[in-house]
Parts: structure tokens; sequence; C-alpha cells
């Protein structure tokens, strides 16, 4: 019997929320340690060269100075590893943790300096001179690639995914429509930077590293491996994590060299990444260029997809490797009925920072690419850009849908949805018709207002499993121990309301510990829109395990059975009535104490989708965009606490309009970075972000767990880009006429000029 | 994002800065007022000043006055003292509405109008506001004191007449007439961003004709500037989009403008005219 949910689907408070509104957070920079050094990383100032020299002398001459490190002092570390998607050719090109002989970006770490406080590191890294043979550097995916190594070039692997008879489908196409369509370089800015601090227990064996988020335990044992050390003689250790999306948590070249010197110098050794390196170092992510063309009948279906694209990488593969490119593959045809595919990513290097996931990474890409597809078809065949969706929609009769393609080593299938009763709801909640007529009035008037739709499906919820402990303390303390991570979004909430449910205790009691590898040997982490799911039902699983136990016991001290027995607020009590036992008294009576573990396992993710319906006005003389109207609908199965669920599509909604309008590293053509700042890199703000809409459905329950939860972090972001363009064409009465995001007033300006001339 | 070592002045009084200044100007000193340009640009160790004179405790410097002709604007008066009218003259709504345009409120409590001024941002503000208004920039030094107007006082991207050991004490700017209108826009990416391009009008109506018309440009060329065709273009003319059109054709057409790697010359010519049009728009409404 399981009781009926007090805490699951409520927007209760986040048990997060004390410490950081009180200022008692504890991020990786307030993390010290007596007698700690703050380490530098030394950069290489060129996109590409060879390194001729490395002069330190004036550095370590410095007062303050402990040491200065170059590859001859890491060389018998080895590169960093993948941890997604990791084919075997991609391995040449993983990134060392300094670089040796070679650089390949602007950022590259070249160097490390050891002092005694981040002033003097920075003014000794100032003094390392590094002097370097220019080379030419390679700055566009879509050029022929070049000489990586003698015997390897700027192409490690492309990607081929493909099912039914792609030719057929074009020899017998009514039309066909093509475009070509770039993404920008941009990528998530967390709020807080990167940071790692490492410390060596001489007394213990045991290596420390603070500041870890998403991935711990991976870390824990990549970390392990590379340094030549036993897993359990290394632990990392996760704080507060001030945003994640992807890019943070992942092993990089300053988490390696921490933990390196630690051994070595037997110091605590800090280093927090500032606003600069951020934006130079840590993952670059979306930058694509798609030459797609889709095949159709004479009423607009979907006969056939063919896309080729090819993915800026950056210098080197990184922990993703291959799986911004694999995602955006797999993902790419999205909600709708695609008889026929093929999709040929290239995996390009370029002489700029490398690249990783962001959230929803290779769908923000595709989605773009998908949807504006759908809207040059409605313009083709002359219907609405509604109508020619839900022609094309898969049926809700068809779930679960197998789309035949496979990525993260899992088969997609749909597992269920009602896409076209979403887009319903997501027009309702817009006011479509009356927008689209206002919009109409305006634009007789002379202004250049529009409105544009996109459909998506998001994939979360990744496995292969998630373990978790839940265990009541002597003193009746519940807590819950979990291998995956917070990086901000809730998860000691979440997981505190399905314990508390199953288990039948206050939610605001239990203590949800995440991210410790010396607390549970196992876990997988926080990304892919995972933790909910995974780690969601691993928790129901344990606490209906726990609350048997102590059912089961229970009944014997108490003389009944267990089935007359109930758990309420954390007292074990005689269902009708009678005397009751708390808890803590059930787990002291046991000579183990009162636990439980309990694993979830998934061989397939879950499926959420969503429509976003956006109305924005283009400033024809400027080339400015304003956001007017912006509209949220996601399916995600069950909502565990809306209002954390509305914070993750908001949030993701802001970045993906970052994509869109705002945020682009540029480069110059000897890859020099243009955007190393707050100045250049535009994030942003909110007086960029518009109020928005949400909605929140649950019409399609996973069936592939009780809860029929899905994820919900990236929903927000996925079809941001395409939905701006699409309302952009349509203010311009020119549908395809945006190509290339983010829509830049320049660029947009140049569009309208090419209109008029 | 840590500083390079530098050595911090305190002084109290402005004979004291004056003297401080003057011995660490050639050992690369700068004068430290609000810092939100400074500092930025000392933590990214793009300027690394090895003394800083900081004026913020020098007393009297944070005065505005009016002698009923021209608005005297001390060295220390923040952004934030013009988030209401200073001065009972269209000026004081001027600055008023000029202000909210720069950076974000934080910013504002902080920066100085005369540090806008010294560091001359070609699309600073109160740079704008000071060359279309004709402003004057009192410079001080222990050498003595000199007053240079604003169109000799910009000379470029961040470059002015004001030499290494002289402080920027004063600006002033000369009241409107009591009917002026004037108009300001800017476009920027994001709200708070320097501008792309800025403009600003002022000019009196007389008789049903624009007169005395000033049209000042900022953020297209290295330093803003008053636009003269323009204004020809205005003077004598009824207020109206006929005339406003033309003036703004003239700016546009009579800029050099700053190009980069985004922003092409014609490009910056059509905000140009965009700007100069809404501001004369927005002059009248
Ligand atoms: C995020 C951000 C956004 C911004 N956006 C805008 C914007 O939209 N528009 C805008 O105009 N500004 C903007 N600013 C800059 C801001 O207005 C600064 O306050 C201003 O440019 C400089 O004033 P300050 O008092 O802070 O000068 P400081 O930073 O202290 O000094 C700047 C320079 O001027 C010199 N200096 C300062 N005062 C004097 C003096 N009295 N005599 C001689 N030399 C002097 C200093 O030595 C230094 O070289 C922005 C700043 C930030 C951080």
């Amino acid at each position: 019997m399981t009781a009926p949910a007090k805490f699951v689907g409520r927007s209760v408070p986040r048990l997060e929320d004390r410490p950081l509104l009180t200022g008692q957070g504890r991020f990786a920079a307030d993390i010290s340690f007596p007698g700690q050094w703050t380490m530098r990383v030394v950069r290489s100032s060129a996109a590409h060269g060879v390194i001729t020299s490395i002069d330190a002398s004036a550095a370590l001459a410095l007062p303050g100075v402990h040491a200065v490190w170059t590859a001859a002092d890491v060389a018998h570390i080895p590169p960093i590893p993948f941890r997604l998607t990791g084919l075997k050719a991609l391995e040449p090109y993983r990134q060392p943790v300094l670089a040796k002989d070679i650089v390949r970006y602007v950022g590259e770490p070249v160097a490390v300096v050891f002092a005694q406080d981040q002033y003097v590191a920075e003014d000794a890294a100032d003094l390392v001179e590094i002097g370097i043979e220019q080379q030419q550097a390679l700055m566009h995916a879509t050029d022929e690639p070049g000489a990586y190594t003698e015997d390897l070039n700027t192409e490690p692997s492309v990607v081929r995914k493909s099912y039914g008879d792609i030719d057929a489908a074009f020899r017998n196409a009514h039309a066909v429509v093509a475009f070509e369509l770039s993404i920008g370089r941009h990528t998530g800015v967390p709020m807080e930077t990167r940071g790692a601090i490492a410390r060596y227990d001489q007394a213990r064996d045991i290596l420390e590293m603070h500041g870890a988020a998403k991935v711990p335990h991976w870390n824990r044992d990549a970390l392990a491996q590379m340094l030549g050390r036993t897993r359990d003689s290394v632990q990392l250790y996760e704080g507060h994590v001030g945003g994640g999306f992807g890019i943070r948590g992942e092993i990089y070249p300053e988490d390696v060299l921490v933990c390196a010197a630690a051994l070595k110098f037997k110091k605590p050794i800090k280093w927090i990444e500032d606003r600069r390196e951020h934006l130079i170092a840590a993952n670059h992510s979306r930058q694509q260029q798609h030459k797609v063309r889709a095949a159709i009948d004479a009423q607009g279906h979907i006969l056939g997809i063919d896309d080729e694209f090819f993915h800026d990488n950056g210098a080197y593969m990184r922990t993703h490797a291959a799986t911004v490119p694999d995602l955006a593959a797999a993902m790419l045809p999205g909600p709708y009925v695609v008889p026929a595919y093929r999709a040929v990513g290239h995996i390009r290097l370029t002489n700029k920072t490398p690249c990783g996931t962001y959230r929803a990474p290779g769908r923000y890409e595709s989605t773009f690419v998908r949807e504006r597809l759908l809207d040059a078809i409605a313009a083709k065949v002359g219907v609405d850009k509604v109508e020619i969706r839900r022609r094309n929609l898969i049926g809700k009769a068809a779930m679960p849908y197998t789309l035949g393609l496979e990525t993260l080593g899992t088969h997609i299938v749909y597992d269920s949805g009602d896409y076209a009763k979403l887009l319903d709801k997501a027009l309702d909640a817009a006011d479509w018709k009356n927008l689209w007529l206002q919009l109409l009035k305006r634009r007789a008037a002379g202004e250049k207002v529009g409105c544009g739709v996109a459909m998506f499906v998001e994939k979360s919820g990744l496995g292969p499993f998630d373990t978790v402990r839940v265990e009541v303390k002597a003193d009746g303390a519940v807590e819950v121990i979990t291998g995956v991570a917070s990086i901000g979004q809730g998860v000691e909430t979440v997981v505190a309301q399905i314990c508390a449910d199953a288990l039948g205790v206050d939610y605001a009691g239990i203590r949800v510990i995440h991210g410790q590898t010396d607390r549970i040997d196992k876990g997988m982490g926080a990304f892919a829109s995972r933790v909910t799911v995974m780690c969601g039902e691993a928790t129901r699983l344990a606490a209906t395990k726990l609350r048997d136990k102590a059912l089961n016991h229970a009944a014997q001290l108490m003389q009944t059975k267990a089935d007359a027995l109930d758990i309420v607020n954390g007292e074990v009590v005689r269902i009708g009535g009678g005397a009751s036992m708390p808890l803590g008294e059930v787990a002291r009576s046991l000579p183990d104490g009162l636990s439980a573990e309990d694993t979830f396992e998934s061989a397939h993710m879950v499926y959420p989708y969503g429509v976003h319906v956006a109305a924005v006005r283009v400033d024809a003389e400027t080339g400015g965009v304003t956001i007017e109207r912006y509209v949220m609908a996601y399916d995600i199965g069950k909502a565990v606490n809306p209002k954390l669920v509305e914070g993750q599509i908001a949030g993701g909604l802001a970045q993906g309009i970052g994509g869109a309008l705002l945020e682009e590293f540029l480069y110059d053509e000897a890859g020099e970075p243009l955007s190393v700042t707050f100045a250049d890199y535009l994030m942003p703000t909110a007086r960029e972000v518009p109020e928005s809409t949400i909605l929140i459905t649950e019409d399609a329950p996973s069936p592939l767990n009780p809860l029929g939860l899905k994820g919900a972090g990236e929903g927000g972001a996925n079809p941001v880009g395409a939905v701006i363009a699409s309302a952009i064409d349509d203010a311009l009465g020119r549908p395809g006429a945006i190509t290339e995001l983010p829509v830049t007033p320049q660029r947009l300006r140049t569009i309208l000029n090419g209109a008029a001339g | 994002m840590k500083p390079a070592p530098f050595i911090r002045h305190v002084p109290k009084t402005l004979d004291e800065a004056l003297k401080i200044l003057s011995e660490v100007a050639g050992q690369d000193g700068r004068v430290l007022a609000g810092g939100q340009s400074l500092v930025p640009i000392m933590a990214f160790r793009l300027a690394k000043p090895a003394h800083l004179v900081d004026i913020n405790e020098v007393e009297g410097l944070d005065r505005i006055t009016s002698d009923g002709k021209t608005l005297s604007i001390g060295a220390c008066v923040r952004h934030a003292a013009f988030h209401k009218p200073v001065v009972d003259n269209p000026l004081g709504a001027l600055l008023t509405f000029v202000a909210r345009h720069i950076a974000h409120y934080p910013i504002r409590t902080r920066g100085t109008f005369c540090g806008s001024l010294a560091h001359a941002d070609p699309s600073a503000e109160w740079c704008l506001v000071a060359a279309t208004l004709d402003a004057t920039m009192v410079a001080q030094s222990t050498r003595g004191e000199r007053s240079i107007a604003a169109a000799d006082y910009f000379q470029g991207i961040m470059s002015t007449a004001l030499a290494e050991d002289e402080l920027l004490t004063q600006v002033r700017l000369p009241l409107l007439a009591p009917d002026a209108k004037f108009g300001f826009n800017e476009f920027s990416r994001r709200a708070g961003d320097f501008a792309m391009s800025a403009a600003l009008v002022t000019y009196t109506v007389q008789g049903g004709k624009i007169a005395g018309a000033h049209i000042g440009v900022g953020g297209a060329e290295p330093s803003p500037r008053r636009m003269a065709d323009a204004e020809a273009a205005l003077n004598g003319q009824a207020p109206g989009d006929k005339a406003f059109r033309a003036a703004a054709e003239a700016a546009a057409s009579a800029i050099d403008p700053l190009e980069d790697h985004q922003t092409t010359g014609e490009y910056r010519r059509d905000l140009v005219r965009a700007v100069v049009r809404r501001a004369l728009e927005n002059s009248v409404s």
C-alpha cells in the first residue's frame, strides 16, 4: 500500500535556500585550507604554434613564488580521458594537462605558477616568458581539414546516422527545400566560475579534491587512474555549485594539475578560475553549420531529411568526445514523422577553445535546423506554420515510437507523448489567433512584428543506473545518500519530496547528501536531465524498501502485523489508532540500524516534449529585436515540484535567448578570441529576457518509471533559436530570411538592406 | 583578475592631491575617481599604474553649483547625482534623461561625471553631453589652472587634452534657454551597455522655426562632436519629420564611422541616421 502523495507534485519551498539566501553558501572559492598555495595558469597567447622556449626564471625569482611547472613536470600524466561517446578514433585528439611542444588555442595551459597568494601568482604568471613560433590557424570547420599531426588531420571522425531509403525519398519528392544554416559559438556561463582545491592527507594517504561538481564519482575514478592511485585513495567533494549547464564539473586540465601538485608538494593547492579565463578555457559549445534538405510531397508531408553538418569542436576532444554532434544527428527528426533520414556530421577541430555539452546539447542546434525546414516547407506549400506542423506530427497512437536511431548507447524510443494536444494547449496559452490578427494589423500599419512557433522532443533520464541509500538515524533523522550532484537545480528538495512520500515523513526534515564520493561508492552525477528521473526513482525504491523494513520490525516490537501499521510524520502508527512508535526508536532497536539501499536501472531514456511560441518586434532601422511575448509549454510526465520546473524553464529561456540574439564567441582570422569579457560576450540581462508564460503539462507520463517522471532541465533552452528565427522571418515577411544565429542587429540590418537593394 | 601592485594615495585637500599627482604622474600615476572604468582595466592588467591618487576623500570636489549661466560639476559628483534634476533649467531635465542610459544603477552610484570625461570613451553619454553643449573643462595642476573648450578637449578614443599631472576639477555646462527643447536617443545591444551610437539635440523654436540647433553624435567616431551640417539642415526649418530626416541624413553622411569586427561603417551610418532622427522626434514629444 502506498500513501497518497503529500509532497510530490507540490511547489514546496526549496530546502537549499536557507544557506544560500543567508550568505552561508560554500562555493569553491569559499574553501581554503591552512598553508595553501595558489595556482595560476599561464596560457598560450597564440592560436597555433610551436613552443620554442619557456623561461620561468623571473617568475621564480619573485618573492612568494614556490614553483613553476611546464609539460615536463607532468609528463607522467596521460591526456584527459573521455566520459561519454568516446570513439577510439578520437583518442589521439585528447587534451594534455599542459601543452607539450604545440599550442592549439589561445588560452591553452602551457605552464602553472604556484605562489603564496593570488596576487603574487598573477604577477609571476606575467613574468613567465613563452616563446612560440606561430603557425597558420585553422578557424573554420567548413574549410578543408588541415594537418593535426604528421599522420592525422583535423577531422577526427564523422558521425553517421540514417534509416529508410533517403535517395528514394528525394527521387519521389514533389518538392525539395534546402538550407545552409549556422549556429553560433556560445556556451553555458555559470555565475560561479570553475574552481578546484586539492589537498593530500599524508596520514591517511588520501587525496581530496574540493570544488567538484556534476560528476564527482566519474571524475574521482578518472583522476585516480590518471595519477596512478587507487580509487579509494581519491575523494571528491562537491560544495554549493553556482550553475552547471553541462560545462562545469567535467575534468579539465586545472583539476588534474591541482591534484598532481598537492601530491607533489604536500600542500593544499587552490585554483579559482577568473572570468576571462572562463571565457577562453572552459568548454565552448554549439557552433555548427548545416547543409540540409527535406523532400516533401504536395501536401507538405516530409518524405525525408538529409543533413550534412560541420561541428566546430575547437582544438581538442574533451570529456564529451562526440556527444554533441552525435545528439545533434540523433535528435534532429524531433516530433515529426520522417520516413527516411540521413545525417552526416563532420567533427572538425579548429584553433579555438575546445567544446563540450551545453544545456540541450545538439538539440538547440538541430531544433533550429529542423524547425527552419518546417517553416520553409510551410512557405513552399502555402500553408501556415502551425498547420504544417500538425500535418507532420507523430500521432499519440504511434507511441511508444521507435525512431530507428541510437545515441548515448541507447535506442531512441519516444516513450510517450501527445504532441498535437500540447500544440493546441500552447497556442491557446498564447491566444494564437488573436495574437496573429493583432500582429497582422500592426504589420499593415508599417510595424515589423511577427510570431513564430517551434516544437521539439527532449531527452532525459539517462541511465544506466542510480543507487540511493536511505537511513533513519537513531535520533529519527532521515538521510538520503546519492551519487548524483547538485548544480543548483534543487536536487535536495525534489529527492526529499519523493522520499517523504514513500517513507511517510516530512520532506523538510530529510537531509540529502550528494556529490561526496566518500559517502557512497557509486554515482552517475547530474547531467542530461537525469537526476529527478533516475535518482528520484532509486529514492522511491530505497525508501519503500526502508518503509517495509521499518514496518516489519515495528510489527514485532508492537506485537501486531506489518499491514496493520503505517508511517505518518515519522511515527509508526496503528491504522485506526492506538499506540505509536517513532522511527528513531525502531532504528535504535535494530543492531545494524535502519537503512535500505536500492538501485534503479534503465536502458532507455525518457522523452519530454515541448512547444514555444514567440512574438517579436524588429527595429528595421537598427536591426534590434525585442521579444514581446513568449510562451513555453512542456510536457514532463510528472512535475515533482512545479515551481522548480518553472525555474528550470525560465532559466533555459534566458540562455536560449542569449544564443538566439546575443552571445557569441568571435575570433579574428589569426585565432585571437574577441569575446573575452562580459563587455564583448553579451549575456542577456533581466532587461533582455521578457516575461514569459510557462505551461507545465502532465499528459504523457513516462511508462518507464512508476511516477511517470521525465526530466525538465533543457526544454526552456532547446527551441529558442528556432522560434525567434521563425518570428523574425514573420516580422520581415520573408520566410527563410534567418539562416544564422545569433541574429545580431548588424546581421539583421544586412538582411534588411539585402531586401531593399 | 588581480591588479598588478600599486600604491594608493588618499589626499584630503585639492592642493595635496595636485602635489602628489605632480610627483607620481611621471611614474605612471593615475587619478582614481569612481573606479568604474579604471578598476576593471586594472583587473585585466590592461593598465598597471604604479600609483593611484584617490580623490574620493578630497574636500569639496563633490559639488554641483550654478551661477545662473553655467552649471559647474565637481570631480567627485557621481552619475547618480543626476537621477533628479540638479537645476531648474531644461539642462537639469536633460541630464536626468541622459543619466539613466549610463550603465546600471550600482555603477551610477560610484562612477563620476568628470571621470567619464577624463576616460573619454567614444560612447560615453557625458562626453556626448559635453561636446554637444560646448562644455568647458577646468584642469588644475601644481602648474596652475586652465580651461579647455570641448572642441579642443576630445582627442580621439580615450584620449583628451588633459596632461598627466592635471586633475579635471570641474566641467562647466552652459545652461539652456528656458524654452529650449532637447532630445536624446541611443542604440545599444543591451540595456546599460555602451551605446553603438547616440545623439543629443537641443534647440529653440522662434517664430515656428528652429534656431540655435546643437546636434551631437557619440559612439560613431573616435570622439563625440557637434555635427555642423546637420545643425545647418535644421536651423530655420519648422520642427517636423521632413527637417528631422534631413538633419539625420546630414549627420549620417558627415561622420567618419568607427568600424570593428562586427560593425561596418555603413551600419554605423544607419545607426547615426536612426538615433539623430529619434532624438529629434523625442525633442518634441
Ligand atoms: C558594466 C559597466 C557599464 C558601463 N556602461 C557605461 C555606459 O553605458 N556609459 C558610460 O558613459 N559609461 C559606462 N560605464 C563607465 C562608467 O560610467 C565610469 O564610471 C566612467 O566611465 C568613469 O568614471 P569613474 O569615476 O568611474 O572613473 P575611474 O574609473 O576612476 O577613472 C577613469 C579614468 O579617468 C581618470 N580620471 C578619473 N577622474 C579624473 C579626474 N577628475 N581628473 C583626471 N583624470 C581622472 C582615471 O585616472 C582613469 O584613467 C560603464 C562601466 C561599467 C563597469
